[in-house]
């Protein structure tokens, strides 16, 4: 059931093979300004070549609450990830972009294992929250989802009041102290800016809201539980204009409270909203920076193709 | 762009002419279509409603007052009675042959055809028939007597007659019909009251005693048996069974005179009637359910009667075979009966569609047990009838008796015969296919995000389904409570089997410890109508009952399911906050 629903990224593109032993990020920077040159880095990836990932060097300097180590990821026979190596920064915003199957969701519904869901998914290397491994057979994946926080393309709020959607972590964990309830629920709602629109209707069903007012829902359902990484996948896909707004309003406002890894399509929202851009491709990490840098100035052609629109 | 490297100039094509598609007929169009489609429901609802509206007017019609017909027949008999039937016929040419003349002429005026009606004429005891049919070829006299009166008994049936006095004591204290009416009206509610209390007696008080002092008989003859007679236990038990005589004698010797006193303060008042063809019978007034001078009665006269005819339907026992009196045990079976089902099935079923959607890997195994499920669904429910008396009366309710009473006389059973709770059980079975197929497809139609949302949360599966699956499949759940309560409430055929009984003597839930029995047998609508409609000894009396039972049945069957449906769409606004 799970199986059927959920969307399958990669249709048939990745080759079924495990990436090459001596896979390793690149560190010396590539080619700088306008002369860049194609590099061919596309046909070799589409050939399955090995590949090394260029990443710039302010991503490596920072703390980083999220590593990610040689990940690798099949759905079945499929290869939907190859030798994925990243750190995600403590306290400010990374994107994930990059053309349609490329991975971004995979990549960032593997950081809290929502693959596990899929039964056919088979996965390589591993990912460490704040030195603890995500991965190994030791790790209590409830425990681990209980420190990250996600947010969905589509809106779920729970059928259920307002008040219950926003303190379901809680519930989970199994607090009944109201005062305590009461206390998570508004700071919640008003992190997630839709305190002063759902004050008065805590006890109205989350699903009487807009799209855009359910989506803040559950970001403040997300933020409820205290994570420490928020995971936003395509948060605003589903939403109007000003609704997308008022969400990426909300990001700059969650940034350093929180660590928060967003996957997007829209290249403006993810030059607008995040500090460092990763550029995915056919399920490789292909240019990872300050996203100032890559958008203006990045290291590859390709890069430069995606994000000026010339290409995807 | 291979082309455009080397290409030579070609000249331009002419265009071709545009083909001209063919013009779509107008069967193809779908005109027809909505005929045959629209024909179709229409032809579904007509049959439906044909059918709701034949129970309806019999069931609403059966209690309705009717005048009482006077007819005196050329052959000289004088019939009173009501005519519940007129039909056209042919009469027999052998038999009009032997008729005589003036007969024989009105048959051929009528070109060979005659008309007859059917007279409940009643006086069972007397005539030794309930019914009379009447050919008009043969009636010489009809009237509507003003004081015909029609009396509802306790016993026999109908009576139909003209009141002639009033006795008390065996005193004539009113000649006059106008005078015995009243009298009548002024002491017959005393008397049912004063029949009422003593069955009450009867039936409580003095079945308590009889209770208490057989207890202790038993308790001495238990001991005897596993003690032997000598024995101390034995001599103990007895003692205790002596005093218990001795302390309830009293009592009971009280009970026993109350009431006697009850029925001999009734006896004194009876009401005389005349029959048709003058015999006069005396009517002891604590027999007289209820009495009506039916062609003096207003409108609303008649209302009070029909009224009071339904109240009786609806709260009273059944009597004379069913075919009178009222159904109310029968009401409680199916009702109890329906909801010990509810309780059983719903948990039952929603547990085994959760395992086989949310835990179990889909995969061959499931995909069998699912068509083994569905294939259920459409095992003839007598099979299940004949598994439940196998298994739960005679293996289940069987091995109970064996061991918790080990006292019972040989071929006496507790539970091992059909009771409520074995026909609760097989009625669960039989619908558990319902239940759960409805709660997987509800479960199945649970968004996938909405399990990740709450994953994402950090909640187990055990919560995912508890606060997220559940609640959201609820109401798909109500629907397949409701398809189940729609199968089982009308099940005949297994509980037949299982403890349906024509009678009941006592509902599953009264006054007596331990209050609810769930293994008495009990009375259920369904089986009531198959018993009045083929197994009644008065069956020209039975006939409107079934009508009006089944009109009971669908609307008890319609409220069950309008209460789940109430339910549900509540569940679904509150879910969706309207």
């Amino acid at each position: 059931m799970i199986e059927e629903s959920v969307q399958r990224e990669e249709k048939g593109r990745g080759t079924p093979r495990p990436p090459p032993a001596g896979f390793r990020s690149s560190d010396e920077p590539g080619p700088v300004g306008a002369a860049r040159a194609a590099s061919g880095l596309f046909e070799a990836v589409e050939r399955g070549e090995p590949f090394a990932t260029t990443v710039h060097e302010e991503p490596k300097a920072c703390e980083a609450v999220v590593e990610i180590d040689r990940f690798n990821l099949w759905y079945g026979s499929k290869a939907a990830l190859f030798g994925i190596d990243m750190r995600i920064p403590r306290g400010v915003v990374t994107a994930l972009i990059g053309p349609s199957g490329c991975g971004k969701s995979t990549l960032i519904r593997s950081v809290n294992r929502m693959n596990d869901l899929i039964a056919s998914v088979r996965y390589e290397g591993d990912m460490r929250l704040l030195g603890d491994s995500i991965y190994s057979a030791g790790t209590d994946v409830i425990e681990l989802r209980k420190r990250i926080g996600m947010v969905f393309q589509k809106p779920n709020p729970f059928p259920m009041s307002i008040y219950e959607n926003v303190v379901y972590p809680l519930r989970v964990d199994g607090v009944r102290d109201r005062r305590i309830l009461d206390e998570v629920c508004e700071k919640s709602l008003k992190g997630a800016g839709l305190w002063e629109e759902a004050k008065d209707r805590l006890k109205e069903s989350g699903l009487s809201l807009s799209g855009g007012q359910q989506q803040r829902l559950c970001i403040a359902r997300a933020i409820a539980g205290e994570p420490e990484v928020l995971l936003l996948d395509e948060p605003c896909s589903a939403l109007d204009p000003i609704a997308t707004g008022r969400i990426e309003d909300l990001i700059g406002e969650l940034k350093g409270r929180y660590t928060i890894l967003i996957v997007t399509h829209n290249m403006q929202q993810a030059s607008r909203t995040s500090d460092f851009t990763a550029f995915m491709y056919l399920g490789r990490l292909v240019e990872y920076g300050p996203t100032d840098r890559i958008f203006l100035n990045p290291r590859l052609k390709e890069t430069e193709d995606y994000v000026t629109g010339r290409f995807g | 762009m291979l082309q455009t490297r080397e290409a030579p100039p070609v000249p331009p094509a002419p265009p071709a002419p545009r083909v001209v598609r063919r013009r779509s007929s107008l069967f193809t169009r779908g005109e027809p279509h909505v005929w045959v489609t629209g024909g179709s429901l229409v032809l579904a609802l007509a049959m439906i409603a044909g059918l709701l509206l034949l129970v309806a007017w019999y069931g609403f019609s059966t209690f309705w007052p009717v005048p009482i017909w006077r007819i005196e027949t050329a052959g000289g008999a004088v019939l009173l009675g009501e005519e519940t039937e007129e039909e056209r016929y042919r009469p027999d040419v052998t038999l009009v042959a032997e008729l005589p003349a003036k007969q024989r002429e009105r048959i051929a005026a009528a070109e060979g055809g005659a008309t007859r009606r059917l007279l409940r004429t009643g006086n069972y005891e007397l005539t030794g028939t309930h019914y009379t049919w009447v050919s008009d070829y043969e009636t010489e006299k009809t009237a509507l007597p003003e004081w015909a009166v029609v009396v509802e008994r306790f016993a026999w049936g109908r009576f139909y007659g003209t009141p002639v006095a009033f006795t008390v004591d065996g005193k004539r204290i009113a000649t006059e019909p106008v005078e015995v009416w009243d009298r009548f009206l002024e002491f017959h509610g005393e008397a049912l009251r004063r029949r009422r209390e003593r069955i009450e007696l009867e039936a409580h008080a003095k079945a308590a005693v009889d209770r208490e002092i057989s207890e202790a008989d038993s308790a001495a003859a238990a001991a005897l048996r596993s003690h032997g007679s000598d024995s101390p236990e034995h001599r103990r038990a007895a003692e205790t069974a002596a005093q218990t005589r001795q302390r309830l004698a009293g009592e009971a010797a009280r009970l026993g005179a109350e009431i006697e006193g009850l029925r001999r303060e009734n006896d004194r008042y009876r009401l005389v009637l005349s029959t048709a063809d003058g015999r006069e019978k005396e009517l002891p007034l604590d027999e007289i359910v209820r009495a009506y001078p039916a062609n003096r009665l207003s409108t609303s006269g008649k209302l009070a009667v029909y009224a009071s005819r339904w109240w009786e339907f609806l709260s009273g026992d059944p009597r004379e075979a069913n075919s009178e009196g009222g159904v109310f045990p029968a009401i409680f079976g199916t009702v109890a009966l329906t909801l010990i089902m509810c309780v059983l099935v719903v948990p039952f079923g929603v547990l085994a569609a959760l395992y086989l959607r949310e835990y179990a890997k889909q995969g061959f195994l499931v995909s069998v047990v699912r068509v083994a499920v569905n294939n259920l669904a459409g095992v003839p429910s007598i099979v299940f009838g004949v598994f439940g008396l196998g298994f739960f009366c005679y293996f289940i309710g069987g091995t109970i008796d064996s061991l918790f009473f080990p006292d019972l006389p040989q071929g006496a059973q507790v539970y091992g015969k059909g009771g409520i709770l074995w026909a609760s059980l097989t009625l669960a079975l039989l619908t558990l296919p319902v239940v759960i197929v409805a709660t997987e497809e509800a479960i199945a139609a649970v968004p996938n995000s909405m399990r990740e949302g709450s994953y994402a949360c950090g909640a187990s599966k055990w919560q995912t389904v508890r606060s997220i699956v559940l609640p959201r499949a609820m109401p798909g759940i109500m629907t397949g409570m409701i398809l189940a309560v729609a199968r089982g409430a009308g099940e005949v055929a297994p509980l037949m089997l299982v403890g349906a009984a024509k009678v009941a003597e006592k509902l599953p839930v009264d006054g007596t410890f331990p209050f609810v029995h769930p293994e008495r047998g009990f009375m259920h609508l369904g089986f009531h109508i198959y018993d009045l409609g083929f197994q009644s000894p008065n069956s020209e009396a039975a006939k409107p009952m079934v009508f009006t039972t089944t009109l009971l049945l669908i609307a008890i069957v319609v409220a069950l399911n309008m209460i789940a449906v109430r339910v549900r769409s509540r569940l679904r606004r509150a879910q969706e906050g309207s």
